[in-house]
């Protein structure tokens, strides 16, 4: 086998996915931690695991990462097959971010990463800690005690430390969970920075508007995959599209304003505020049923106040999987 | 970056899976020894423990030594020596015993057992690097009491006090026993350190694993064996085993998951 280069990411993206995963199970003794995922991650995709607490979600990494022994299915990681024997070489090329930095407290910033340098056996260790540092923007801080910076400070070296070995791929844990919303925002910024720079990341968490925000796609576990799919996708998979029209008045005779018209299928009546009447029509394009049901607003003697497009966040979408499983277990 | 550590240029050994070479990578190794060693280096409780328990031991053979009279009879200058000399042999036993406890444990507890082993270091070097980050300034330490206990007794004590301490078997058998037990001492505590649940019980327990070996040793401290090189060879290679062993076994209870988890490997 050739040895990899140090910076992959200076060479040609890998051929072929970055992660396959097919029907992969780990468990306990009788407790199921995941149970048949199947997934794919493309080279330079950002893929965001989502999923509430005890879904899985570390177990899946700590597995790809080839911590844990699966018990059962079959993984591919940056090209090689989940197995003790590529234990080694998958490690090389990849790099994990847990939930806690993990850092020493006693010693510099360089020196944690020195010595995670170290173990990866890396060349020009000096300027590939330059780099690393630079990438977080932390180079001015990299004497000082890791026990000094803030939770938010030491988060940004944990993500220093996976950057050394130039990973092909990423995998972070929860990376901003129990940071302030500034801090957040930082990781946020490092993170879609390095989706630019062109690193396949797979992302765990349960902040979903992280997940919307950074992700190309998402796959939600509650033990088994529920679902997985670029976040629009999956709104519209799971909600019927719809358009809410607001009117100053009612209509006196909304089945014949809203009847026939393109990409409408239906229509009732919305929640009305304050003085307005508002509409919610089911339809199938939103660019053919905008513009017919505005006219015929107009045309019915309405006044016309708004007419917006339904959009479903990724909390809705993924709040409705989680309850149904929730409604399942009860029955 | 003006103080970091001056860091050389590695090359990475062809090594495509963990199976395919049965290698140790050095530079793993020593990486970790380096940083154990500045942590070590940084944290009290074990600067305290490496510097003040040794000095301890140490100075209570002084003491009983110094105490002897010059017209001593054999029989009781005997047994004080062998006093003296199991006291001293309590350096390589239980300092690194109680440093060793730290090296798994200690990781969890901080957090950082986890990150570590995801990068490609192989279990067998994670605690070759441990082991040798404790051997070699326990060794140190107890090499540097044992020569101050001589140079004290060889200047301040009675002439034929210091003949029975300085008798060669006596000597062979200190320098022998001592990176000996200590490796023992090691293995012990690394593997109660991977069982623990905190850092005091390991600290204790390991404290108790150190002590069997000084059975053997107490023999020829005591004269129940005669002490001669031979027999200090002899029970030298036996502690070499045992701590071989000790290696292996440790090395084979080693599982990354159940230390992640907590639960036992499939």
């Amino acid at each position: 086998m050739e040895r990899e280069s140090a910076n992959t990411r200076d060479q040609a993206p890998p051929s072929g996915p970055a992660i396959v995963v097919e029907g992969l199970t780990k468990r306990f003794g009788g407790r199921t931690a995941f149970a048949d995922v199947t997934l794919s991650v493309e080279y330079g995709e950002v893929f965001g695991f989502l999923g509430p607490n005890g879904a899985g979600k570390s177990t899946t990494v700590r597995t790809l990462g080839t911590l844990l022994a699966p018990t059962s299915g079959s993984a591919t990681v940056a090209g090689l097959p989940l197995h003790p024997a590529n234990s080694g070489e998958i490690r090389r090329r990849i790099a994990v971010m847990p939930e806690s930095p993990g850092l020493y407290p006693r010693l510099s910033v360089a020196e944690n990463l020195d010595f995670f340098a170290g173990l990866y056996e890396l060349d020009h260790r000096r300027s590939r800690i330059e780099r690393s540092l630079r990438a977080v923007n932390l180079l001015d801080r990299a004497d000082d005690p890791c026990r000094s910076l803030s939770k938010g400070l030491r988060q940004r070296v944990g993500l220093a430390r996976a950057l050394l070995s130039d990973p092909r791929i990423l995998f972070l844990d929860e990376p901003t969970s129990g940071l302030d919303p500034l801090a957040a925002h930082d990781v946020h910024e490092l993170i879609d920075g390095l989706r630019k720079r062109g690193v396949t990341i797979f992302l765990t968490t349960h902040r979903l508007a992280e997940a919307e925000a950074l992700c190309d796609r998402v796959g939600i576990l509650n033990t088994t995959l529920r679902t997985i799919g670029r976040p629009d996708d999956l709104r519209e998979r799971l909600f019927a599209k719809t358009l809410e029209v607001s009117t100053r008045a009612p209509l006196t005779e909304p089945d014949s304003v809203f009847a026939d018209l393109p990409g409408v299928d239906g229509w009732r009546r919305g929640d009305d505020a304050g003085e307005h009447t508002t509409y919610v029509l089911t339809i199938t394009d939103a660019d053919l049923a905008a513009p017919a049901v505005a006219r015929a607003v107009v045309t019915g003697g309405a006044d016309l106040l708004t007419l917006n497009p339904s959009r479903h966040s990724l909390q809705e979408v993924y709040l409705q999987l989680v309850n149904e499983d929730v409604e399942a277990q009860a029955r | 970056m003006t103080k970091m550590t001056k860091m050389t240029n590695q090359v990475r050994p062809q090594q495509p899976t963990e199976r395919a070479t049965g290698r140790l990578s050095r530079t793993r190794i020593l990486a970790l020894v380096r940083k154990e060693l500045n942590d070590f280096r940084r944290n009290r409780l074990i600067a305290t423990t490496m510097a003040v328990m040794p000095l301890l031991f140490m100075i209570e053979p002084v003491i009983t030594v110094f105490k002897l009279p010059a017209n001593a009879p054999a029989s009781r200058l005997d047994a004080l020596v062998g006093v003296a000399t199991l006291e001293l042999m309590l350096i390589p036993a239980l300092v690194p015993a109680v440093v060793a406890s730290y090296a798994v444990v200690g990781e969890r507890e901080q957090g950082t057992l986890e990150p570590v082993l995801t990068t490609p270091i192989r279990p067998s070097e994670f605690l070759l690097g441990k082991a040798l980050a404790v051997f070699l300034p326990a060794l140190g330490v107890a090499y540097t009491m044992y020569g101050v206990f001589l140079a004290a007794v060889g200047l301040f004590a009675h002439a034929n006090v210091a003949h029975d301490i300085f008798e060669v078997p006596r000597i062979v058998a200190q320098l022998l026993f001592t990176p000996l037990l200590a490796l023992w001492s090691i293995w012990a505590a690394i593997a109660v350190s991977t069982r623990a649940g905190d850092v005091r019980v390991a600290q204790q327990l390991s404290s108790l694993a150190s002590l069997p070996p000084l059975a053997v040793t107490a023999l020829v401290g005591f004269d129940v064996v005669k002490p001669t090189t031979t027999v200090a060879v002899v029970i030298g290679a036996a502690l070499l085993l045992v701590d071989t062993v000790a290696w292996r076994l440790v090395s084979a209870f080693f599982h990354s998951e159940r230390l992640v988890t907590g639960a036992k490997p499939a």
